[in-house]
């Protein structure tokens, strides 16, 4: 008996001193204190070192887009690091180009905040906030698109017509990773307490939560704004705007936004669906027909009911009869890869300058 | 045992008593590690790092410790206890000090607490009663040895690679076959010293 119990005291006295030495190593050793980060020349946070660069900069409120969370499979938080970032590592390697390489961006939640360090991100990102969110309504406004509108509470958020937010979908029954996904603002500008979202059902894991366990009243994240497709003030030409399915939410913050600062520039607006079952929110289109100089034009490839007198075909089937001269106009796509691939390259034939084409893939 | 000079016991661990062609241990990350050069001797400069130190470290605690208490049959757990805590510490060491050598090795560092190279040095310089000088001879030597076999063995795999293969050979069945043939050669030192 006493046998074993002085072995299990020299035991743990040899394991408590290991511990001890570590522990007193990672509050010297592993203690980076405090360092500076620089981010783009101008802005100085004191933060504490040691942590990766993604968690550092979300500690001081700037959010980086990452759908991942944090674990280096994404490749969406890159951010360019001029000083103090240390070596590239292997797990970066794989998700940088050269050019990226040679421009010095690198992946933040690779690497460790250990010294004074100076980044470089895009000045929007300062704009970008994190929003407690109240699903407010749901609406299904076809077989497997709903719409969903969130209250911002207090807070307000302040965006471009056509960015997209980060909704952030938690673990659930029968998922246990928590994943940030895009989805465009579907609401307008002049609304900065609420968000609209239309959300898609593809069985993934994020629309499978929004679709089967987000109920009205539930609480939800969401962080944003983000991204370059945005309507453009400056080319005052007639516009051209396509697109399928979900890819309707940054069109109609759009001619929200056009709405409401009373915008009469000649606009058309080509919607590609297969069916008349897919078709939604043709009220609010012919609402915004009859305040602007807009023109809505679905096109169906699959309807073959006589009820339909519409466009038969794909969208280019549609700018083949309705775009003559392409040359002054510019335009803005939402869609899938090879929806927009298709667009453009019928809207080049057509004469639309290349640059004045604008999109946004999903 | 006793009589025989450290620097002897040092050679001998290279060649005679190597680690990998005489006692086949650290065999996982042998095979693993072995196909380029370059991270073979990334490794082997870590792995005569860290079995050094925590041999000579294994040394104190057990005469100094265990022996005098009778717990001679507790050298397992602790032996690997101390591996773990000193490799952490190696690491946290690096990460601060010497981060080129911190990026090189990279995932190598943790795995090195799983090698039982490391664990055979420790118990090896019991079963053999080594004094300390000898225990340091013994142990630089072994991962030099341990080093030397993983860098030969990277040398002849890159060659490899540039020769047709059977395909049921590819990878570790053929990195076995060339381990025998390369311990095969290394039994040519045998008559040069002799420890065991």
């Amino acid at each position: 008996m006493q046998e074993i119990l002085f072995t299990a005291l020299v035991v743990t006295a040899i394991a408590s001193a290991l511990a001890a030495v570590l522990t007193l190593a990672d509050r010297t050793v592993g203690n980076y204190g405090q360092v500076q980060m620089t981010i783009n020349n101008d802005k100085q946070f004191t933060v504490e070192g040691g942590k990766t660069l993604l968690s550092t900069l979300i500690g001081q409120k700037v959010f980086i887009p990452s759908a991942c969370g944090g674990k280096g499979s994404c490749g969406y938080c890159k951010v360019k690091v001029h000083d103090g970032g240390g070596p590239v590592l292997a797990t970066e390697k794989p998700m940088l180009t050269e050019e990226e390489l040679a421009n010095d961006v690198r992946i933040s939640c690779q690497i460790k905040v250990k010294q004074d360090i100076q980044i470089e991100i895009p000045e929007e990102l300062f704009n970008v906030k994190e929003y407690d969110t109240t699903v407010e309504r749901v609406e299904q406004l076809t077989k497997t698109i709903k719409l969903l509108r969130f209250n911002l509470g207090e807070e307000t958020i302040s965006f471009k017509p056509g960015q997209y937010v980060q909704l952030k979908a938690p673990a659930y029954e029968g998922n246990d990773e928590e994943v940030y996904r895009a989805y465009s603002v579907a609401s307008s500008v002049n609304d900065p307490n609420h968000l609209e979202l239309l959300i898609g059902y593809t069985g993934g894991i994020a629309t499978t939560y929004v679709h089967q366990h987000l109920k009205e009243g539930d609480e939800v994240n969401i962080n944003g704004p983000y991204g370059d497709f945005h309507y453009q003030e400056d080319d005052g030409g007639p516009i051209i705007m396509a697109a399928a399915g979900t890819g309707m939410a940054p069109i109609l913050s759009i001619l929200q936004y056009m709405a409401d600062h009373e915008i009469q520039r000649e606009a058309i607006f080509f919607f590609g669906a297969r069916t008349m079952e897919d078709l939604f929110l043709s009220e609010k289109m012919k609402e915004f027909e009859e305040k602007l100089n807009f023109r809505y034009v679905p096109a169906l490839s699959r309807e073959e009911s006589a009820e339909w007198t519409g466009i038969k075909g794909r969208v280019p089937v549609a700018i083949d009869q309705f775009i003559k001269d392409g040359a002054p106009y510019s335009a803005y796509l939402c869609g899938s890869p090879q929806m927009i691939d298709s667009i453009r390259e019928s809207l080049k034939e057509h004469g639309v300058p290349e640059e004045k084409i604008y999109y946004d893939e999903f | 045992m006793i009589d025989v000079h450290p620097l002897v016991i040092f050679v001998a661990a290279i060649f005679t008593s190597n680690m990998i062609f005489s006692n086949f241990l650290g065999m996982c990350s042998f095979i693993a590690v072995s196909k380029e050069v370059e991270t073979a001797i990334g490794l082997g400069i870590a792995v005569t790092f860290v079995l050094t130190f925590t041999t000579v470290l294994n040394y104190l605690i057990y005469w100094n410790i265990l022996q005098p208490f009778g717990l001679e049959y507790m050298m397992f757990i602790i032996f690997i206890l101390t591996i773990a805590a000193f490799v952490q510490l190696v690491e946290m060491l690096l990460e601060r000090y010497v981060e080129n050598l911190y990026y090189a090795l990279g995932i190598f560092l943790p795995l090195i607490t799983v090698n039982c190279a490391i664990l055979g040095v420790s118990l090896f310089m019991v079963y053999r009663s080594y004094n300390f000088l000898q225990t340091v001879g013994y142990s630089i030597g072994s991962g030099i040895g341990w080093m030397l076999a993983i860098t030969a063995m990277a040398g002849v795999r890159s060659r490899l690679n540039l020769k047709a293969m059977p395909e049921g050979l590819v990878g570790a069945p053929i990195t076995l076959i060339i381990t025998g043939i390369m311990a095969l050669a290394f039994i040519g030192f045998s008559g040069m010293v002799q420890i065991q």
